[in-house]
């Protein structure tokens, strides 16, 4: 028989048996659908997050005074801190490092902000003006502090302290008192909601100096580094290393993290987490395989007298085999494509439900989806096409 | 044409060897019009079966216009089967989903005949076998002699020199039984071999030689 023929034919039983082949059909689609549409889920929380962290900076390194380490000793000491301060002289030769682009050295700290007859408390961070560029903030008004005036009593308000302090608006130029310091608002950030622990609508951020009289420190929270591009990133984190401890006594005594190897983390859990929802997914495609092997089975003994009419008439083995090995192949084909349809249609859904989270199925996982319910149902096939092809003609044709 | 030279064919019944063909030695010439009668489990359906290539005998030798079609593979088996015999069976063996001539035509795809040339081939017998305007029914919607001549134009669409009917009008009243005949008989004026397996005393008397059988045996065979 030839192959047109044969997908012919089997197309025709296809559908003539609609509430068998629509069961089938269902059960590949919804295994297909739930491949796309979970990883389309886990990928889409994986660019999430991985945008969400890539928006606080670009080639980001963030310098921590102190190093974990294992002491021993006495009881309760097990994690030891070296008691060294990061300091803004520090800072300020982090910045001359060829690698490094700018750099924002960090105080934060909580205190009580007055304006306006109103009160409340406020976490303050303290920095340069290159806090602005390093973090990728956005202003809503005014100015951010001015390069090199570290010492002028300017605050940025969040925007979320300046709308509870002036809610009329006209909030540039207005004077504050922030702890026993008074200040003058030059800006007034765009609204950001949270981003790396901190709510960026509920602080206030004053010039580095200031920030560290008020808090009575000299040691550093952070230095913020923006590395000069993606490649300088290691050797910028070596530079600094290399810097600080020569600055410590030789002691290695601070913590490097750099944004690409917290990415690169997100980016391994998140995809682990993907290919996980996908392998389950994958499973009820496997029972969809089944459920195909099944009815295929239940197929050849309802037919079986079909089966011995076509042998008596001259088909061989193989045109059997190959007839059975045909509907699987249009009940798969019928399912994967019905499936990915659905998991295309439910992955926009969700993306109009959710908008911030960019669902997109990637094409590995339809790819992926469309070939397992395939494979599945083709491999279904063969057992029951060949318990078809190896009956005996005259028995099948007395339906035994 | 039909050259069988001491066929014996055992089935296992449990625990008992049932002895269905037990040395049958049987020449039938082209063109002939046999009947094979006798009692059930006499093994007259075994023989015509063995004869039609759907059965293999355990012992003795067959050859079919003169080749030696015994140990033929399953696949040859099938290809001899689909080119020189045609079978027609008392429950008429239809497929339900197809229509009359999609059934008519199923042959004629297995042998690998271009769409076109099944189409004219399909039409041709549906007209010679009365069959024009039932040609898009499925069998579900044709009469049981309508069924018959549906089952009779698939055996003939490719013309085959020996046409085994077992039964044929079993399930037919007399009236059409008789019109099935006359189809099958006419088909044989026209050359064909008919090896006829039936019952029917009245029936078995049509044909120009008649074989008796029992326990396996050939008991009788005259013309």
């Amino acid at each position: 028989m030839k192959l047109r023929d044969t997908l012919h034919l089997s197309l025709s039983t296809v559908v003539s048996y609609r509430t068998r082949s629509l069961l089938i059909v269902l059960a590949m689609a919804l295994g297909v659908a739930a491949v796309v549409v979970l990883t389309a889920l886990g990928d889409g929380a994986r660019r999430y997050v991985v945008g969400k962290f890539s928006s606080i900076g670009t080639n980001l390194i963030v310098v921590l005074p102190g190093r974990a380490e294992t002491a021993g000793g006495f009881p309760g000491a097990v994690l030891a801190q070296t008691p060294r301060d990061l300091t803004l002289e520090d800072a300020r030769f982090v910045g001359q490092l060829p690698q490094v682009k700018r750099y924002a050295p960090l105080n934060v700290g909580v205190a009580e902000l007055a304006a306006a007859s109103r009160l409340r408390e406020v976490t303050v961070l303290g920095s340069t003006a290159d806090l602005l560029p390093v973090r990728h903030m956005n202003l809503a008004q005014g100015s951010f502090l001015a390069q090199g005036a570290e010492y002028s009593a300017q605050i940025i308000l969040g925007a979320k302290i300046a709308q509870e302090f002036f809610p009329h608006g006209n909030v540039i130029g207005q004077r504050v008192r922030l702890g026993d310091r008074r200040f003058l608002v030059s800006g007034v950030l765009a609204v950001q909601g949270e981003s790396m622990g901190f709510n960026s609508d509920e602080l206030v951020i004053i010039p580095i100096d200031h920030a560290q009289a008020l808090f009575n420190t000299s040691s550093l929270f952070r230095i913020l580094v923006e590395a000069r591009s993606r490649s300088d990133i290691a050797s910028a984190k070596e530079a600094i290393r290399d810097t600080l401890k020569r600055r410590h006594d030789g002691e290695d005594d601070i913590t490097v993290i750099t944004q690409d190897a917290v990415l690169a983390t997100f980016d391994r859990i998140l995809r682990a987490l993907t290919l996980g929802v996908a392998g389950i997914a994958a499973i009820s495609l496997a029972v969809a395989g089944i459920l195909v092997m099944n009815v295929m089975l239940v197929a050849v003994s309802q037919r079986t007298s079909e089966i011995g009419l076509l042998k008596a008439i001259g088909a061989p083995s193989a045109d059997i085999r190959l007839l059975f090995f045909a509907e699987a192949l249009w009940l798969s084909l019928a399912g994967a494509a019905i499936g990915f349809a659905l998991g295309q249609f439910g992955s926009l859904l969700i993306r109009l439900v959710y908008p911030q989270l960019p669902a997109w199925p990637p094409v590995w996982a339809s790819i992926a989806g469309v070939t397992i319910a395939f494979v599945t149902g083709i491999l279904a096939s063969l057992l029951p096409a060949a318990r078809a092809a190896q009956l005996d003609p005259v028995k099948a044709l007395a339906g035994r | 044409m039909i050259h069988l030279t001491a066929i014996t064919r055992v089935f296992r019944m449990g625990d008992q060897d049932v002895r269905a063909l037990s040395g049958i030695n049987l020449e039938i010439a082209s063109g002939e019009y046999v009947s094979i009668m006798g009692p059930s489990g006499s093994g007259k359906t075994t023989l015509l079966n063995v004869i039609g290539l759907l059965d293999r005998p355990d012992s003795g030798r067959y050859e079919l216009d003169g080749k030696d079609v015994t140990d033929l593979s399953e696949t040859e088996q099938a290809r001899v089967r689909r080119e020189k015999i045609g079978f027609v069976f008392q429950s008429f063996h239809l497929v339900p989903r197809l229509t009359a001539a999609e059934n008519v035509e199923l042959p004629l795809m297995l042998a690998g005949i271009a769409p076109a040339e099944r189409k004219a081939r399909v039409d041709e017998a549906l007209l010679g076998f009365d069959l024009r305007d039932r040609a898009q029914h499925r069998p579900a919607e044709l009469s049981g002699g309508q069924r018959q001549r549906v089952a009779i134009a698939r055996a003939t669409i490719l013309r085959p020199t020996a046409l085994l009917a077992d039964e044929p009008t079993g399930n037919l009243d007399h009236r059409i039984g008789a019109e099935v005949m006359a189809l099958l008989e006419g088909l044989h004026h026209a050359g064909t071999t008919l090896i006829l397996v039936t019952h029917d005393r009245e029936l078995g008397a049509r044909a120009h030689r008649h074989i008796a059988m029992r326990d396996g045996e050939i008991v009788a065979d005259e013309k």
